[in-house]
């Protein structure tokens, strides 16, 4: 089938089979490996892109629900080469290590973010709970989001 | 230490940040090739079996099927290993565990490819299962590796002093059982691999690979091939912790092999269930402690008997063993020790190396044990290991003399307990204990909340643990490293390391003990990627040893390099003699005339001046010794110290443990990268909590029960409160200004430190890891011991 979806803010088009994950339709058809397969059964949250502003994990969306959303992934976050602040902020806290499991956790913090500007830590670490992280401990993941919060609380006010 | 630094311990942003937080930076699976294919492994649902017959009739003409690959298609060893060559690349004769594979097949579609190789017929016949690692050794147990002979991988003796003396002399003895389980390392990469064909025959292999050196060795010898003719280089890699050593060589050379037949690209990549089935894990053991002390506590001999499962191969097993045979006692200074270690095959899931490597098993025993003996002579748990605690010059139980480095054991025992206000809050939950008791283990609990407040089913308890941990390989092997550094003309500067990064962030730590020498800001300096063809050597990245061995030999090519600039400083700028020159944040100094040139100014000059800009920095470990009758010697050349104090809170109704806050001291040396070295703490206290309490892979009949993260449960953000990371450096004489190790200390903790503070909680010792909500409620596990059940 032909679908049509908004990706990282472009309209495009595309015809596939429409039980092909959502997840493969990115990596293979559109090249944005950036969502990574760390489970296959939404269990660790590494493919977790954002559908019309939700997180949601990719590999248990079919391509078919996908035509007329709106798909955010990693590489919609920075503009260009200048990062979204809670990617720096990532980097700032030493929330990355190995790096697997990063672009499916500022992606879960972001669609916090932009539901609930003002978090609190447990409010950080329910919308967190879903992604699996083995290096970091969460901590500097979860100091991150913290700091972002701030930061955007105090654009806005300025 | 007193040196001034500019870079190091400062935290600084790991180089590979902005690639991996963009979604840009390449793993293994990201890689895409013109005309690559994939492979599918086939399998059969068996633990032990002889293969009498595979027909593949009903898929070798299928055009999806570029090709199938077998044993017949190795055109070198056929066994591989990292000690023993026991596991076969293709077991086509014999299955010994429900990972095996017999082969392979190679396709473009890879969904067709998984459709596919479940129409291949395989004919086997089910043998007998040796599951139970304590029936292996029996005179009549069936054996993993008939033409071995035995099912013993390995034994370790140690003998120091007369057990049967200290014993007789001990006003008491206790006797103990431990057990560990099986785990999983869980990095949530899965393995990917591909295989290139070069020109000539030879091969370039791009993976997820822990360890590229060992990769090439054994594509090499399964293509029979010489190591030039194989080059192996690392893709960012998804986590390790030590988990992506023989898998990922063995997923290497299966690879090769495909696509020098078909002279193409091939690729693996591993679903998770594939990965969790195929992947080795943590050894199980079984331990067994005898300990005989005084009125005062006073430990005068030890006898400790530890079993291993190693599954069907042998791996690390001897090594991770040997680590265990080491430091089995613990950090403390007993006269009389007999340790036995030993490793068996079965024909579970085969074990190997797993960050800690041999220590969190016996540290749950030993320092269960401690706590119990403090009971016994009425102490708290950290005066009794004060007691027995090793000191500069003690003498450990491999007969070592602690000397030449900062034995920390008691600083930083005393360092957590005064933080945490360990024995005030000891003593306060003990006095609770009482109440528990009478909620956990005599009657039912009725959860309606009109009868039972939820809060009076909380319980509070605070537990410590302590270790020491040899650094890096010790007697296991040859221990060096190297570090290849140059400068090119525009003042960039170029690192090349045999050590390869797993993810923890080595190679800032590499950079930053060069720019400090150097007196250069990190960015100036490229981290090239590790490519066996381009570098010697330098032994794994395992052991804690990455930092150790690697930012020394770092520095030490940095000083090449330095007095390399200095010569041109001088003549350039005509300094005297006795001038002072300093580089400091790509500026050089003169002490007499102050900020003399940038630092690009004088490589500039270097290079019109013809002067060599490259070096090669070395290190090489220390002596060390080992018996390995005797089980003395000095095993390590030096020793890391740690502590951690748990506070948790246990649910008398449902067993669950929950962490309040776990406090982490370690003596790290000097810290590096102040960002890095936390991250590791709280990386592996988290692992270690996860190890105490969630995690265990089950098997029934040698099939893993959790084959996905939805029934293998790891920590996630949730489960642990608060973790304080302390560090307390100091002086150490090895690696880059004293910088050691930290990685595994952090881990090997966690379990020991909670179960103890869950016995605080309680007033009932475990025995048993994990501390799952019916091991804490039932002291059992419940789970079915038969699949073969009912109607089925």
């Amino acid at each position: 089938m032909e679908i049509k979806f908004i990706l990282n803010g472009k309209e495009v088009s595309t015809i596939t089979e429409p039980s092909l994950r959502l997840l493969d339709l990115l990596r293979e058809k559109f090249d944005l490996t950036g969502t990574k397969e760390g489970c296959g059964v939404g269990e660790c949250g590494a493919c977790t892109v954002l559908m019309n502003g939700k997180a949601v994990n990719s590999c248990l969306v079919l391509a078919a629900q996908v035509n007329d959303s709106e798909i955010l992934t990693i590489e919609g976050i920075a503009k260009g080469d200048e990062l979204h602040p809670l990617q720096k902020n990532f980097l700032l806290n030493g929330a990355v290590q190995c790096g697997f499991c990063s672009p499916g956790m500022v992606l879960s913090s972001y669609a916090l973010l932009e539901e609930n500007p003002n978090p609190t830590e447990e409010e950080i670490k329910d919308a967190i709970a879903g992604n699996l992280c083995r290096c970091t401990g969460y901590k500097q993941i979860i100091d991150a989001v913290k700091q972002t919060a701030k930061e955007l609380k105090m654009e806005v006010k300025a | 230490m007193s040196k001034d630094f500019s870079i190091v311990g400062k935290s600084v942003i790991r180089e590979d940040g902005f690639e991996k937080i963009t979604g840009r930076a390449k793993f293994a699976d990201d890689y895409k090739f013109d005309g690559m294919l994939f492979s599918v492994m086939l399998r059969i649902p068996a633990t032990h079996a002889k293969i009498n017959s595979i027909d593949f009739s009903e898929i070798q003409n299928n055009p999806s099927v570029a090709s199938i690959i077998t044993s017949q298609d190795i055109p070198g060893a056929k066994k591989i290993g990292m000690i023993k060559n026991d596991q076969p690349v293709f077991c086509d004769e014999k299955v010994v565990t429900p990972g095996d594979v017999l082969a392979m097949i190679v396709g473009e579609d890879e969904t067709e490819l998984r459709n596919l190789v479940a129409k291949i017929k395989v004919d086997y016949t089910l043998l007998p299962t040796l599951t139970d690692p304590t029936k292996a050794l029996e005179d009549n147990a069936l054996l993993i590796h008939p033409e071995l002979g035995s099912n013993l991988i390995c034994y370790h003796p140690l003998r120091k002093g007369d057990v049967e003396k200290g014993f007789a002399e001990s006003d008491k003895i206790l006797e103990r059982v431990y057990t560990t389980q099986t785990i999983e390392h869980a990095y949530i990469e899965p393995e990917a691999v591909i295989a290139i064909p070069l020109e000539d025959g030879a091969v370039k292999v791009i993976g997820s690979i822990q360890n590229p050196f060992t990769a090439r060795r054994i594509v090499a010898s399964v293509l029979n091939l010489p190591n030039e003719k194989v080059q192996v280089v690392q893709a960012q890699l998804g986590g390790s912790f030590g988990g992506k050593d023989d898998t990922m060589c063995m997923l290497s050379a299966r690879a090769a092999v495909a696509a020098i037949k078909l002279n193409r690209p091939v690729k693996i990549r591993y679903a998770r269930d594939e990965s969790i089935l195929e992947s080795y894990k943590r050894h199980p053991y079984i331990l067994k402690y005898k300990v005989g002390f005084s009125k005062i506590g006073k430990i005068n001999a030890m006898k400790i008997d530890l079993l291993a499962d190693g599954g069907a191969y042998c791996s690390m097993s001897p090594f991770v063993t040997w680590r265990s045979v080491v430091q089995a006692t613990g950090p403390y200074e007993i006269e009389n020790v007999q340790t036995d270690v030993r490793a068996v095959y079965t024909n579970n899931p085969y074990t190997g190396a797993m960050r800690g490597f041999g220590s969190p098993q016996p540290i749950f025993a030993q320092e269960s044990l401690m706590d119990e003996i403090a009971l016994h002579v009425g102490v708290t748990p950290d005066e009794i290991r004060r007691r027995n605690g090793l000191k500069l010059g003690s003498v450990t139980a491999t007969g070592q003399t602690l000397k030449e480095h900062d034995v920390n054991l008691i600083p930083v025992l005393d360092k957590a307990v005064s933080f945490t206000n360990f024995a005030q809050k000891w003593k306060a939950n003990k006095k609770e204990q009482v109440a528990a008791k009478e909620y956990v283990f005599d009657k039912p609990i009725f959860r309606d909340e009109q009868f039972i407040a939820p809060d009076s089913l909380i319980r509070k308890g605070i537990g410590l643990a302590v270790s020491f941990r040899g650094c890096s390989l010790g007697a296991e092997g040859l221990d060096q490293s190297s570090c290849y550094i140059s400068v090119q003309p525009d003042g960039k500067i170029v690192m090349l390391s045999g050590l390869a990064e797993n993810g923890q962030g080595l190679r800032m730590t590499l950079l930053m003990a060069a720019a400090e020498e150097l007196g250069v800001t990190t960015d100036k300096i490229i981290y090239l990627e590790t490519d066996t063809s381009k570098i010697e050597d330098s032994g794994p990245t395992v052991a804690s040893r990455g930092t150790i061995m690697g930012a020394a030999a770092a520095k030490n090519a940095a000083e090449l390099l330095r007095a390399q600039l200095e010569k041109v400083v001088r003549d350039e700028y005509k300094l005297d003699e006795t001038d002072f020159i300093s580089f400091r944040e790509n500026l050089v100094f003169s002490r007499k005339k102050g900020m003399i040139a940038k630092f690009d100014d004088v490589v500039k000059a270097a290079y019109e001046n013809k002067v060599e800009l490259s070096a090669i920095g070395r290190y090489k470990s220390p002596d060390v010794s080992w018996d390995e009758h005797t089980g003395q010697g000095d095993a390590y050349f030096t020793y890391v110290y740690g502590c951690q104090v748990a506070e948790v809170s246990v649910n008398t109704g449902t067993g669950e443990v929950y962490l309040n806050k776990i406090t982490a001291v370690h003596d790290p040396g000097t810290v590096i990268n102040r960002l890095g070295a936390l991250g590791q703490v709280y990386g592996g206290v988290t692992q270690g909590a996860g190890y105490g309490i969630l995690e265990e892979v089950t098997t029934n009949d040698g099939m893993i029960r959790e084959l996905n993260f939805d029934q293998y449960l790891i920590p996630t953000a949730k489960d642990i409160d608060e973790i304080k990371p302390l560090f307390l450096e100091g002086n150490e004489k090895y690696g880059a200004w004293g910088a050691k190790s930290l990685g595994e200390p952090t881990l090997e903790l966690g379990a020991a430190a909670i179960a103890n503070a869950v016995c605080n909680a309680l007033g009932k010792r475990f025995y048993n890891l994990p501390l799952n909500l019916e091991e804490v409620l039932l002291g059992r596990k419940l789970r079915p011991q038969d699949i073969k059940r009912g109607s089925l």
